[in-house]
């Protein structure tokens, strides 16, 4: 599968989705099970991609200066802070760390 | 932002909301579009895919999960890349049968509407109680968002090649944390708790061992097996004490989720 075949496919992928989700009569998706397996699998998803985005390098296990700027995210969200506010917060306690050599 | 409607009546308290929210929200997330920019190119993007992803799937959560896998597994981890953006993007036609009766007045207007049905334009929308502030909110956060995710994404991307490695400035740690932020409101319940760290947990654990991407994938297997089967409908035949406990929470969860 070359690069822009994986583009293109998970591009249109998600459109259908979304048109998928206009021609579904909202009773359907309000019903007990798809509703809740729906609310899951987004649960499910976003927190392996946390897991895997904070500790993962390719294959390995790796911790390094994301775990810290991941808690302070945390803690941000805790506090109610708004989504830029968490996003630059992560990224400038990382960058900072590495520019002082902590991982 | 207008002080009255189209057909010259001012606007109510709650069109103002909708529209104030709605261009709040996309000024953030543009800004927040340069961080993809960047780390797709870094991922081995080219300005051209980045801003196609943008462009085209506009679902920045599956746009995030796409790059993340092609960044550890390069493009041999493709498929995994297609199917975890793909999953995280069946949210999108759950938000699209909500937002149906309230912008699909029509099928020109559905089909507009596709394109922009994501997280931030349905929540802006849905913050609101009368139908037309709703459809101000969804289509002020959705087309403002798209404006501003494009326009960021290719400043990213130009930007990204300049930058050199992403590491330095923290950009792979902005990625985990906006993918916690996307998270975080959705753990309301004791259900939702444990799927999100019994899915963590596969996905860490499985990384080792498999093709980057794939422990993502399988982590979401977790969400069928503890959404299938109808745990509070047997709760409430056979109700233990702690059990009983666990139920009346969630009721209550779900009520104030109302």
């Amino acid at each position: 599968m070359t690069m822009w075949a994986a583009i293109l496919t998970a591009a249109i992928g998600c459109v259908v989705l979304k048109f998928i989700g206009y021609l579904t009569p909202t009773e359907w998706l309000e019903r007990e099970r798809p509703a809740r397996i729906t609310d899951l699998l987004t649960v499910a998803m976003l927190a392996a991609l946390v897991a895997v985005q904070t500790l993962g390098a390719g294959t390995a296990i790796v911790l390094d200066a994301r775990v810290v700027a991941v808690l302070v995210a945390a803690v941000l969200l805790c506090l109610r802070a708004p989504f830029l506010v968490v996003v630059l917060a992560a990224s400038v306690v990382a960058a900072l760390m590495r520019a002082l050599g902590w991982g | 932002m207008p002080t009255r409607s189209r057909e010259g009546a001012p606007l109510t308290s709650d069109e103002r909301a909708a529209w104030r929210d709605g261009l709040a929200v996309a000024i953030t997330t543009g800004a927040y579009g340069i961080s993809f920019g960047a780390l797709a190119v870094a991922a081995g993007l080219d300005l051209w895919q980045a801003c196609v992803m943008s462009l085209l799937m506009f679902t920045g959560g599956s746009q995030f999960a796409f790059i993340g896998v092609i960044a550890a597994g390069g493009v041999a981890a493709a498929p995994s890349a297609v199917a975890s953006a793909v999953l995280l993007g069946t949210r999108n036609a759950a938000y699209a049968a909500r937002m149906n009766p309230i912008v699909g007045t029509s099928w020109a207007r559905r089909i507009t509407a596709v394109q922009f049905t994501i997280d931030e334009s349905t929540a802006v929308a849905l913050a609101r109680t009368r139908p037309r502030a709703q459809r101000i909110g969804f289509w002020v956060t959705g087309i403002g968002i798209y404006v501003g995710w494009n326009l960021t994404t290719l400043a990213g991307a130009l930007l990204g090649d300049l930058l050199g490695d992403v590491r330095a400035y923290g950009l792979d740690a902005a990625a985990a944390a906006a993918f916690l932020a996307l998270l975080w409101p959705r753990l309301r319940s004791r259900e939702a708790i444990t799927v999100g760290i019994a899915a963590a947990v596969v996905a860490t654990s499985l990384t080792p061992v498999l093709t980057p991407g794939v422990p993502v994938l399988i982590a979401g297997v977790v969400a069928f097996l503890v959404g299938w089967p109808d745990w509070r409908g047997r709760n409430r035949e056979q109700p233990t004490a702690e059990q009983q406990g666990t139920y009346e929470q969630g009721t209550y969860e779900q009520e104030k989720g109302r």
